[in-house]
């Protein structure tokens, strides 16, 4: 009996440890910074911006003999911009990452293809703009125009596309295409079935960074779809599309350093926000409708 | 052995298969009765698993695999110019294994099958469903919660449901690859008892590394070592009076 009690530990003493106190505290504080930060942007944003905004704001054109300022063109641009830009580059990016993941069996070949759209996600937006204006605005006689701006836009976010929806599809357990398989199912119905319902996460993922990249992007666009909406837009949408036009950010840009207006630049900051959250919830929703 | 267990339903003819530079089968022959419990056993990399899936075509996703030989389902050459791998497919089904529900509801884990292969109507769809699971012992177990997901079962339940999902598709021969290994002694005697029973109706080709299993269950044993088959004959044969001595080595467990 007393052998026994001089072999038990007593467990109530609490030892410290400051290495873990410290990294805990450190991984506080730059957590607590990152959402601070970021909430402080937003809400400061919204405050400078929402005293500029005004139903005509929203709902007018520029008139520089009135002097007043509204920017419904460039709203109407930048939602045409994401979804004829979305309607090229989901199929396409989607498409190829089923291509390399499912289908494609030369593995050289395939990881060449992967470094490249690596590298093309990193390189800076305004080669692309470069580019779209040689061989869009120029060869193919596209002009300055949203249509230029929609193709530039869709080579720009295509890799964004196919890395997320990729690496999801790699996620996807191998046990699931050899049940499918197993049964009879040919590669078509195993994707549809199977491999695009799983990774519908991840291709979302890859369709809200999207969306923030071409709502973002201005350098480019103003080489190819133009610097300036003074003007309603008038026509079908095809001649809507033919026409060079400015989306926010360009807009953005061109209020805050070329005019020093801050007053308008902080508005139109804000309405983009809204319009980045007011998308993403979007398409959260449709996603989660696809997904029933 | 009863007459019937006799008829010959698959057989393979001098078949071999090479991984790239690696031969993984050296010139298989062996017959699978009808309605009968074949067990491929062997240590770990003999090859049985591979002999496995050549026989449903499972290989050919591999792209570095080479098959030559022959074999012969019902008269047919499975490696044949015309032969349709979905149709195939339904007709030899294969369970996995570890259990693989798909990420969806019991229900439509065991309707896939018949989806792929064209079934729509509801009514058919409902009835297949209530058939195979209560063919796979399954049932009484799940019939309150067809709607919620495969992937809340218990590990014995979802290998119960799989096979079950694979006999929605009304094969005639099933594959086993190991179909216990990942399950706890209960489930395994549970998937046993089911086995056995399932043999009334269909071809079962079972791998196993467990030696009890294999004289439990099944009807004809064969024993593959170095990607050869070493021993083919009743499991009683093999278990009681093996004719080559690195069977009796293995079964032994004198295995070196």
């Amino acid at each position: 009996m007393t052998g026994e009690v001089s072999r038990q530990t007593v467990i109530t003493v609490k030892k410290r440890r400051p290495l873990e106190t410290l990294l805990y505290a450190v991984i506080l504080v730059v957590s607590i910074g990152v959402v601070g930060l970021t909430a402080f942007l937003i809400v400061y944003i919204l405050i400078q911006g929402i005293p500029a905004i005004s139903v005509k704001f929203l709902t007018t054109a520029e008139n520089p003999i009135l002097k007043t300022v509204g920017i419904f063109p460039s709203i109407v641009n930048t939602l045409y911009m994401v979804l004829f830009t979305l309607l090229i580059s989901v199929p396409l990016g989607v498409g190829g990452a089923i291509y390399l993941n499912e289908y494609a069996k030369n593995r050289r070949l395939v990881g060449a293809i992967e470094f490249a759209t690596e590298t093309l996600s990193g390189i800076p937006s305004i080669l692309y703009g470069v580019f779209g204006y040689v061989f869009f605005c120029v060869l193919l006689r596209l002009n300055v125009s949203l249509i230029a701006g929609v193709l530039t836009l869709s080579i720009m976010v295509l890799p964004i596309l196919m890395r997320t929806t990729q690496e999801t599809l790699k996620a996807v357990p191998q046990s699931y295409r050899e049940g499918a398989l197993g049964m009879g199912a040919t590669k078509w119905h195993l994707i549809r079935t199977i491999l695009l319902p799983c990774s519908l996460k991840g291709i979302l993922t890859g369709v809200i960074l999207s969306i923030g990249r071409m709502v973002s992007e201005s350098a480019a666009l103003l080489l190819v779809a133009g610097g300036s909406a003074m003007y309603m837009p008038r026509g079908n949408l095809f001649e809507q599309m033919s026409h060079s036009g400015s989306t926010l950010s360009v807009e953005l840009y061109r209020y805050a350093m070329s005019r020093g207006d801050n007053k308008t630049a902080f508005g139109i900051a804000a309405i983009l926000i809204i319009i980045v959250i007011a998308l993403n919830l979007l398409t959260r929703f449709l996603a989660g409708r696809l997904n029933r | 052995m009863k007459g019937n267990t006799e008829i010959q339903k698959l057989r393979t003819e001098d078949l071999h298969l090479y991984y790239g530079d690696v031969h993984a089968l050296k010139g298989i022959n062996m017959d699978v009765h009808s309605r009968c419990i074949t067990a491929l056993i062997g240590p770990s990399g003999c090859g049985k698993s591979t002999f496995l899936k050549t026989l449903n075509r499972m290989n050919d996703t591999i792209p570095s695999v080479k098959i030559t030989g022959k074999v012969i389902l019902d008269g047919e050459d499975v490696y044949g110019k015309n032969v349709d791998v979905t149709v195939l497919r339904k007709k030899v089904g294969m369970v996995f294994q570890s259990p693989n529900p798909f990420p969806m509801s019991i229900y439509d884990n065991i309707a896939y099958g018949p989806r792929v292969h064209g079934q729509k109507r509801r009514h058919e769809l409902d009835e297949i469903v209530e058939r195979s699971l209560t063919s796979a012992a399954i049932w009484d177990e799940v019939k309150d919660r067809l709607k919620k997901p495969a992937l809340g079962l218990s590990g014995g339940q979802q290998q119960r449901l799989c096979i079950a999902r694979c006999l929605a598709t009304q094969p005639e021969i099933l594959l086993m690859d190991e179909p216990t290994s990942a399950l706890d002694p209960i489930s395994t005697s549970k998937i046993e008892e089911l086995i056995y029973d399932l043999k009334k109706e269909y071809s079962i080709v079972i791998v196993t590394h467990n030696m009890q299993q294999a004289a439990r269950v099944s009807d004809y044993t064969a024993f593959f070592l170095l990607g050869e088959l070493i021993e083919y004959d009743t499991t009683n044969a093999i278990f009681s009076s093996p004719k080559v001595q690195q069977t009796e080595n293995y079964i032994t467990g004198r295995f070196g």
